[in-house]
């Protein structure tokens, strides 16, 4: 392949960041437009409707399903309690009946006589969405929610687990190439953002967790961990609800690689400050990566300011790369020389290549798909 | 679209837009043929932060511009039609499965029944079931649109309902999906395409929920009454929106479907196309896959009944991680013949998921690679046997017993015995250093019994020329047979099993050279019988007792097999395969038949 491409991903100094925060369901909107809101409040609230149970009536009683409606106890529409029965058979003089009942307290929905199934729909559930990010509502949806937005810094890692939450930024690793173990994490992390360096390792996850960190923003994380703390392997990379206890976000890749530096600087330029942070990840088609925002104080943003974005240029000789798999996964170097011919691997196929200066010094070939560009 | 007067065509330029690379390939008419004169490639750019699948699409036809010496492109624009000899193309074509082909979303009111139909029909239609919403699927209505919401289908299959039947049902999941509002995963400008199949009488209530919230279309119900299932109308309006809509907007598309002169057409629907052609042509039993970066795809044609699934989330880049989930790690370890640590193995597959573009670069990750693609191939043809029977793609009855008790409609039409010839295509296959590499995993995976002829794709371009066969069918036969098609040869392999040594069968060979050899088999071993392509061994075959080559258990086989670039492999490891359980030996035997076969010579293990 003569082209490489990075991933794609954001990591920004100062850009600004709109967040849409809507119901799942129509319902009332709690700000207004211009309000000033915090990551914890709430902007909108609705009442769900509840769970519904269907219970195939016609089945339990064994009547035909267009006779339903003579069995039936309550009607549609009607209230039901948690083990109370809901249709009965008349029984022979008055004996041997046979009684349906609801296994949830709720209302009696719909009576179907063709299946012969009742939907009992139970109690409605409160719903809120809060605001995400500290930030001004700049739009309000009618019924729906917000739009939220705030100047700040905003880095979108590769892949993550967990959902949202918020807390201070607080650097654990000196270095990007520091590794955070069970010693990096500190007493007092609680509700806190840690930022490690190249990788984060079971026992500081744990800890991490333990003592009520939040999130965890580090380069690297072993998939077996992953998979430990999960008890499941994630298959699809579709993320965002798991049950952590924290919310991590890996900006580099799995096993053990370095932070960008770029990444660990942004983030350690915020240090102390508040951020908000979301796990979520949809590898395929790009359309969800997990990130972290660090919004500015209103008093901070005298104006609308956005770093400018680098328009990517293709891979040149003097080029940073860094190699992107095995057995140079991770590795930092200098594109030497980008022969145009096709080259002969290890494996015998027939690929584009390039040649790189490592950062010991030493010298070697990649294939070019196996190289990202380091962007400054 | 300009008029194509097929005699006249002298040049045609196909690119197939896959989830991870963007295929482009040139044919030309050289000395009164068609035939494939070269092939680029280049990283699909319909994600962030290209979105605009074109580029990806002009950087694989300047690789082909580059290795041609052709100018094709004008700045960012085709030259079309030819001018002169080394200028533009007559003919322009593309299929598509970027971004994961078209994911869909079904809904529909029972699990067990409509919900089962609604699936069948979007497969069917070549899509990708994310997810199935049932009223009864014990989900809280809330958490069913926070899925709808969180998964962003291309489209929603709406069933639910026999004609005439109760209305609430189908009616709530609509409100539900209103509720939701879904904005669909390509392009925020449009409204999500909602195709409405269930009970007629619900049409006023349903158009009154969704009909301005999305975009719906209302087809025949795909159930209209229990014990029947109508899926054409349904699938015919996923192939509809899907050009109209989903290409229409996914990035870069509209430029694309502007440049083209055929319709654009999904992935597995022109592979589709193309195996159908070699059964029907040969009049034989076949197999095709066409394993991707995201998805992997069956098709298999048995008693001239086609079939076609797509196995969502088993592939070799996007999806590799769900092979590992789905076959577990002892499955897939079994294939690997050296020690590796189970940590490292289980981040190389992620990074792998997170960089998908990346390739083997030693052979010991070679080795890892084509190893998981044994589990992704075996686990989506497991899929396939499976589907096989509910996806006719003809009306279907079923009777009413059969409907409640929600048993899958008889058995498999798979047959292996039966079959004839096993295709692969897709990446790992198509580019799998050696020949040998793809002939061996093509037997691990799908272990096809008696005999049964091997081929490839040579370079992946089974997409491309099922889409030109719409268009030139001549050329599309013609690049087929000569340039697309590697014939690797033929598997023999008895079903059944036994003691690991035990005498297996017996085989009496003409070779081609005139050599006559008689070869005598042991359980768990492997021979290869040297015929090129072009040339056949008549043979006879002497399955042990309890063994069977087709003609019955014990029973001795003559046959005329064909050559290939790998020759006729005798596989005698039984059927189903037996690996040995103990690492070392298995470890052992992997060595004995990798140098049997020529797999990996440059190997040393």
């Amino acid at each position: 392949m003569a082209h490489t491409y990075t991933p794609g991903l954001k990591v920004v100094e100062r850009t600004v960041i709109r967040k849409r925060r809507i119901l799942p369901l129509k319902g009332e909107v709690l700000v207004e437009r211009g309000a000033a809101v915090r990551a914890e409040d709430v902007v909108a609230k609705t009442d769900l409707p509840g769970k519904v149970y269907p219970i195939n009536v016609a089945n339990i009683l064994g009547i035909v399903p267009e006779d339903i409606e003579h069995f039936m106890l309550v009607k549609p529409g009607g209230v039901v309690e948690k083990d109370k029965p809901i249709a009965m058979t008349k029984g022979l003089w008055g004996f041997f009946k046979s009684s349906c009942f609801t296994p949830a307290e709720g209302t009696i929905e719909n009576v179907s006589k063709v299946t012969g199934q009742v939907l009992v729909r139970g109690e409605p559930l409160p719903v809120s969405v809060d605001a995400y990010i500290d930030g001004i509502v700049v739009e309000v949806i009618e019924n729906e929610g917000v739009v939220v937005e705030a100047q700040g810094a905003f880095v979108q890692g590769i892949f993550g687990v967990g959902g949202e939450a918020c807390g201070v930024i607080r650097m654990v690793c000196s270095s990007p190439k520091e590794i955070m173990d069970r010693g990096s994490v500190p007493d007092d992390c609680k509700g806190q953002i840690l930022v490690g360096g190249s990788l984060v390792t079971s026992d500081a996850t744990k800890r991490a967790i333990e003592l009520g960190a939040v999130g965890i923003v580090v380069g690297g994380l072993a998939d077996q961990d992953l998979r430990d703390f999960l008890g499941y392997d994630i298959g699809v990379a579709i993320t965002g609800s798991e049950q952590l206890g924290v919310t991590l976000v890996i900006t580099e890749g799995f096993g053990e690689i370095n932070m960008a530096n770029s990444t660990f600087e942004i983030l350690k330029s915020n240090e102390g400050r508040r951020a908000s942070i979301n796990g979520a990840t949809q590898i395929r088609a790009g359309v969800l990566r997990p990130e972290v925002v660090i919004p500015l104080d209103a008093s901070e943003v005298k104006q609308r300011t956005e770093t400018e974005e680098k328009p990517s240029v293709g891979l040149q000789v003097g080029s940073e790369i860094r190699a992107i798999r095995e057995p140079y996964f991770g590795r930092l170097g200098k594109v030497i020389a980008l022969p145009p011919e096709l080259r002969v691997l290890e494996t015998e196929s027939r690929v584009r290549v390039l040649e790189v200066e490592f950062d010991d010094g030493s010298k070697t070939v990649l294939p070019r798909a196996n190289v990202e560009m380091i962007e400054h | 679209m300009t008029e194509i007067v097929p005699e006249k065509v002298r040049s045609i330029l196909a690119t197939d837009c896959g989830s991870t690379t963007t295929k482009a390939i040139l044919i030309e008419k050289r000395d009164g043929e068609y035939r494939l004169i070269v092939r680029g490639e280049a990283p699909t750019t319909v994600e962030a932060p290209f979105e605009d699948v074109t580029m990806g699409a002009l950087n694989a036809i300047a690789e082909v511009e580059e290795l041609a010496d052709r100018k094709l492109l004008d700045g960012s624009q085709i030259i079309s039609p030819q001018t002169d000899a080394k200028t533009g193309v007559d003919i322009y074509i593309s299929t598509s499965s970027a971004g994961g082909g078209l994911q869909m979303m079904v809904a529909a009111v029972v699990k067990s029944m409509t919900v089962e139909s609604a699936q069948r029909a979007a497969l069917g239609a070549g899509a990708i079931v994310m997810d199935a919403i049932a009223s009864n699927d014990g989900r809280l209505a809330h958490e069913k649109i926070e899925r709808i919401r969180q998964l962003r289908p291309d489209m929603i299959l709406l069933a639910g309902g026999i004609d005439g039947g109760t209305v609430s049902h189908v009616v709530e999941m609509s409100e539900l999906i209103g509720a939701a509002d879904p904005r669909p995963r390509l392009g925020m400008s449009y409204r999500l395409p909602v195709i409405y199949a269930g009970n007629k009488d619900a049409r006023a209530e349903i158009k009154q929920r969704l009909g301005e919230k999305t975009d719906l279309s209302i087809v025949d119900n795909l159930r209209p009454v229990l014990e029947r299932e109508n899926l054409i109308p349904a699938r015919n309006k996923i192939h509809d929106l899907f050009m109209e809509h989903v290409m229409a907007q996914a990035p870069g598309y509209k430029k694309l479907m502007a440049w083209t002169d055929a319709p654009i057409m999904p992935t597995p629907g022109a592979v589709g196309k193309i195996i159908e052609a070699i059964a029907k042509l040969e009049n034989i039993q076949v197999v095709g896959v066409d394993i991707g970066g995201a998805t992997t795809d069956i098709f298999s044609v048995f008693s001239g009944v086609f079939n076609r699934t797509v196995s969502a989330n088993l592939g070799m880049s996007y999806s590799v991680s769900n092979v590992l989930a789905e076959a577990g790690l002892e499955n897939l370890m079994r294939w690997i013949p050296f020690d590796i640590d189970e940590r490292d193995l289980r981040n190389r597959i992620k990074n792998k998921m997170i960089r998908p573009t990346t390739i083997p670069q030693s052979l010991q990750e070679l080795i890892i690679e084509q190893a998981i693609a044994r589990e992704a191939l075996r686990l989506a043809f497991e899929h396939h046997k499976s589907l096989a029977v509910g996806l006719k793609g003809v009306q279907q009855e079923r009777t009413i017993s059969d409907a409640f008790s929600q048993s899958r409609s008889g058995e498999t039409l798979v047959n292996l015995m039966a079959l004839d010839m096993l295709v692969g295509s897709g990446g790992i296959l198509s580019h799998a250093p050696r020949r040998h590499q793809a002939a061996v995993m093509l037997i691990d995976a799908f272990q096809p019994e008696g005999i049964t002829r091997l081929a490839v794709d040579s370079i992946f371009m089974m997409p491309q020329l099922g889409v030109l066969s719409t268009l030139h069918p001549t050329a599309a036969t013609e690049v087929f047979d000569k340039d697309c098609l590697i014939h690797l040869g033929t598997c023999i392999a008895p079903r059944g099993s036994g003691k690991p040594g035990a005498p297996c069968m017996q085989v009496s060979a003409d070779l081609p050279n005139g050599e006559h050899r008689e070869i005598s088999l042991s359980l768990g071993e492997m021979y290869l019988l040297e015929a090129k392509v072009g040339e056949t061994i008549q043979l006879t075959v002497n399955p042990h007792r309890g063994f069977d080559v087709g003609a019955g258990a014990g029973k001795s086989l003559a046959a005329k097999v064909s050559g290939g670039v790998v020759g006729v492999i005798l596989d005698a490891r039984g059927r189903p395969i037996a690996l040995p359980a103990d690492k070392p030996e298995r470890v052992r035997k992997f060595q004995e038949w990798h140098k049997a076969l020529s797999v990996y010579p440059e190997y040393s293990f």
